[in-house]
Formats: C-alpha cells, sequence, structure tokens
C-alpha cells in the first residue's frame, strides 16, 4: 500500500548517499533518454516523488516481461525505481493467493481509485466472451474492464497487450486483442517489444514520477524517447550497411567480420526500438551485437510478417513491390526499406497531429 | 553435458575493430564546450550511452583525450570513476553500480565534475556530526567555533 514517503526518503533510508543519489538521477536521466540538463529538475522532481500505486494484470502471457524486469541482480536503477512503486497486485510476484490477492486488489482499487497505474502484459481473449483466460473465475476481458475504470493510466507492457502478440498470431484461435481495442477512455503508454528492455519500462515508470504525467508518445502509442528511432538508426553496424558490405549466411567472412546482417533478414531498418544503445543483460549487449538480426519484435503483428530470415527486400514489410524493385542494388535495399518505414511513421504523425 | 568449456565451439576473435564514425563529431563537440567553458563558464556533460558508441569508439576516444593529472574515485551507490584528461577541464566520469556494470559513461566539461563536489545540503548535517564527534571525544560540550 501507499505511504508518504518520498524516494529521497526511501533512498537514504536504503544508504543511498545525497552524491549516490545525484548518480542515480544522472542514471535515471540517462535512461529516460532526458538531455543531462534536465539532471538537476530530475533530482529535484524525483527527490518529492510519491509512492505510486501500481496493479499489474497478467492475461494470455509468458511472463517474459516480468522475467525481463526483475531479472535485474540489483542494487539497479531499474530495481530502485520498481522497489519505489507500491505494487499492489502482481499475481507472479506477490505473496498472497486466492481470494487474499484478489482482495487486495479491490483494496488498492477502492483506496487509490482515478491515481492507481494499471501495468498489463499479455493480451485479452475475446472470443467466446472471453473465456480462454480466466483468474479467479473472473475473464480477462471482465478484469480489465473493471481495472481500468479506475486507472489513472495505463502501461501495456509487451507486444501482446500493445498489439496482440503471439496470441494474436494467425489463426488466432482465442481472439486475441491488444488493450488499446478494448480500452479507449484513458491513457494508455504502449512500451512494446517481446519481452520489453527493462529500462524503457522502468523508464516510463520513472517518467511518471518525475513528471507526473506519461511520456510523449507516439503514433503508436509509444514513448518517443525510446521508439522514435530504428534499431537500424543507431545499429554500431550501419557504418558496414553505408558501405554495402553484407553477410550472406552466418558463418561467412563477412558475418565473422561484424557485417550488416540486413540481407539475413535483418528489421532494424523497420523497427523503432531502443535495444542497440540501451541494450540488454545490464548494457552487456543487444541481438544484432550478439549475430543475429533484429526479429522486428516491438511492432505489430511481428509474428505474421514473415520469415525471420528473410531479408527486408522480399516484401515482407511495407511495400513489396516498391523494395523489391531495389533488391541486388547493394545500399539500396536497406535505403528503400528504411524510407518506407520512415514514410509510414511520418504519415502517422501527421496523423497524430490532425 | 553440463558444462560450457564441454561444448564444442570456438570462440574466434576476428579482431576487427567496430567504428560507428561517431569520434569525429564528438570531439568537435567537445572543443565547442571547453570554448563555451572558457569564454562564458558553462558546463557541459555529453552522456555517451545515448549515442551508437563502440567499444573501439571508446578506445579510441581515451587514446585521443590521454590522462590528466587527477583520478579519483567515488563510492556512492557504487563507484564512480573520474579520469581527467590530458586537456584539463574535460573528464571522462562512469558511473557504476554496486556490482561495478557500467549504468552511464558522461563527457563532463567542467573546472571540477560535481560528483566530486560535496552537495551542499550535506554542509550542516556534517558540521552537527562532526560536533557531536569532537564532544565525544573530548568530552567536552558541543558547540559553535566562530
Amino acid at each position: 500500500m501507499t505511504d508518504d514517503k518520498t524516494l529521497g526518503e526511501r533512498l537514504r533510508e536504503r544508504g543511498v548517499s545525497r552524491r549516490g543519489f545525484m548518480k542515480f538521477c544522472a542514471a535515471t536521466a540517462s535512461m529516460m533518454a532526458l538531455p543531462t540538463s534536465m539532471i538537476p529538475r530530475v533530482a529535484a522532481a524525483l527527490e518529492q516523488a510519491r509512492r505510486p500505486s501500481v496493479i499489474w494484470l497478467s492475461f494470455q502471457e509468458c511472463t517474459g516481461c516480468t522475467e525481463s524486469l526483475t531479472r535485474s541482480h540489483a542494487p539497479t536503477i531499474e530495481g530502485l525505481i520498481f522497489d519505489h512503486i507500491s505494487l499492489d497486485y502482481h499475481h507472479t510476484l506477490q505473496a498472497a493467493s486466492g481470494d487474499a490477492a484478489e482482495h487486495a486488489r479491490e483494496a488498492a482499487m477502492k483506496q487509490n481509485h482515478g491515481e492507481y497505474l494499471l501495468v498489463v502484459d499479455g493480451s485479452i481473449p475475446l472470443k467466446d466472451d472471453g473465456i480462454y483466460s480466466t483468474i479467479a473465475g473472473i475473464t480477462n476481458l471482465a478484469m480489465l474492464k473493471d481495472v481500468a475504470a479506475g486507472a489513472a493510466a495505463i502501461i501495456s507492457v509487451g507486444t501482446c497487450a500493445a498489439y496482440g502478440g503471439l496470441p494474436k498470431a494467425n489463426p488466432n484461435p482465442t481472439g486475441a486483442a491488444s488493450v488499446s481495442e478494448i480500452i479507449d477512455d484513458k491513457p494508455i503508454v504502449n512500451v512494446p517489444g517481446c519481452p520489453p528492455i527493462p529500462t524503457v519500462i522502468t523508464g516510463v515508470l520513472a517518467h511518471f514520477l518525475t513528471f507526473g504525467r506519461l511520456p510523449e508518445l507516439d503514433a503508436l502509442n509509444r514513448p518517443k524517447v525510446f521508439f522514435g528511432q530504428t534499431i537500424h538508426d543507431r545499429c554500431y553496424r550501419r557504418p558496414f550497411y553505408e558501405r554495402g558490405k553484407f553477410a550472406e549466411t552466418f558463418d561467412d567472412k563477412g558475418a565473422r567480420e561484424g557485417w550488416c546482417l540486413f540481407k539475413l533478414g535483418c528489421k532494424g531498418p523497420t523497427t523503432y526500438n531502443a535495444c542497440a544503445t540501451a541494450k540488454w543483460n545490464e548494457g552487456t549487449s543487444f541481438p544484432i551485437e550478439a549475430g543475429h538480426g533484429c526479429i522486428g519484435c516491438s511492432e505489430p503483428g511481428f509474428w505474421d510478417k514473415g520469415g525471420f530470415y528473410e531479408a527486408l527486400s522480399k516484401g515482407t514489410y511495407g511495400s513489396a513491390e516498391g523494395i523489391a524493385l531495389a533488391a541486388g542494388a547493394g545500399v539500396a535495399i536497406g535505403a528503400a526499406a528504411a524510407m518506407g518505414s520512415r514514410a509510414r511513421q511520418a504519415q502517422a504523425d501527421r496523423k497524430e497531429e490532425k | 553435458m553440463n558444462r560450457l568449456d564441454a561444448i564444442p565451439i570456438q570462440v574466434e576473435d576476428v579482431g576487427l575493430p567496430h567504428r560507428t564514425e561517431n569520434l569525429q563529431p564528438l570531439m568537435q563537440q567537445v572543443e565547442q564546450a571547453l570554448h563555451e567553458l572558457v569564454e562564458h563558464g558553462a558546463e557541459t556533460v555529453i552522456d555517451l550511452s545515448s549515442m551508437p558508441f563502440s567499444e573501439q569508439d571508446e578506445k579510441d576516444l581515451r587514446a585521443r583525450l590521454g590522462a590528466g593529472e587527477v583520478n579519483a574515485s567515488v563510492m556512492a551507490f557504487g563507484p564512480t570513476l573520474v579520469q581527467e584528461s590530458a586537456f584539463p577541464g574535460v573528464w571522462l566520469v562512469e558511473h557504476q553500480n554496486a556490482e561495478q556494470r557500467r549504468l552511464t559513461l558522461q563527457l563532463v566539461v567542467a573546472r571540477v565534475p560535481e560528483i566530486l563536489m560535496t552537495p551542499p545540503d550535506d554542509l550542516p548535517d556534517s558540521l552537527a556530526a562532526l560536533r557531536r564527534a569532537n564532544a565525544e571525544s573530548f568530552d567536552t560540550p558541543g558547540k559553535d567555533v566562530r
């Protein structure tokens, strides 16, 4: 449950000094992709930040999103931010079960009505009145509508909650849908990814703690600070792409020498996410750095967009005709895919402005 | 098979550097920041974690900046390593967590990076603590020394 302690007080109770707090703020600002000039403002806001109530609902999902967030070895920035929130319901993490767990959720909803954050991971089955996934005898659909009604905002964590994800993949036997297909009267932030990057999840929470509002979003309701650029835009292999140097197989000279993985199916040019800079496993690397192309897991319908090892030039994404015309032209292949992606993003942004 | 070294895969280090070609514009940005410090006293912090910057880029950057007279470490919420470059006023500041994993790497253009300075709010607490310590050690009542 919530209490009156600020984040600053809570950190000092844990032995974090003021100098340590400034460092925490510098790292948090970096995590939120804010300019360093914002660090003093972040510090002042976080010092006074109160503990928000968070209800986390897990529907048709694999628990990978929760694993992503909690698999840090501590003490990390993600851990400290996560510790600060009052996580009043999360049926994977909470000790209570059965009636006690559901009572905790109902109590948190009543006590913090209109103010709590609702985090959802997993998609929601709609077919046959949503009977394919239930918690405590309540369908995911009914629970989502009930809890969303009193929420200040909703964070859809992971591609399943944001777009339907794997459960929605063809033939979608349960009629899986995203949160935003069901709830249309609440602010919704999509944090897609399969799973999403933990620092992006906590970056959104930190932004809420810092500024008291949700971050600026793109046309797909993704935070622009993390999803404003493609993987390709920030990929360290991009110089090879610019020179037209591509790996043709996973064990050729190009692959060994770290050349661009575009021809091996990398979806980096059409995928908006922060993997190339935020990275994974506490900044160790990201899939392309490990030698595998991006599979585009943070984009809607990624599972049904053709083979992961089919190059974008084969027309699996975007305008097949337009991109296929450029096939075989080296750099032009990626350029066509990236331009197609940018055109769609620009079109979406224009639509958003209207 | 339950040991990593039992897996018959040989990791081949081809030893080829990956460069993002961001070093040159970064160095020009540092030059501009140093100019602002000299002319207007304006400090700049550049977050290297927010841009594509490879290990090789970082090696190249450190080689270009060289090492100056100050090398300090701060233990607060994990270590912070502060290295003055051969260009006074240009510092590399690496914040790490308690497990010594990097949180951020910053290029700080300032006379002294803020992390090395005593936080102002610590000063009254420090004075009170010192008075208590003196009073306990020397068996005299703590009072203002003016």
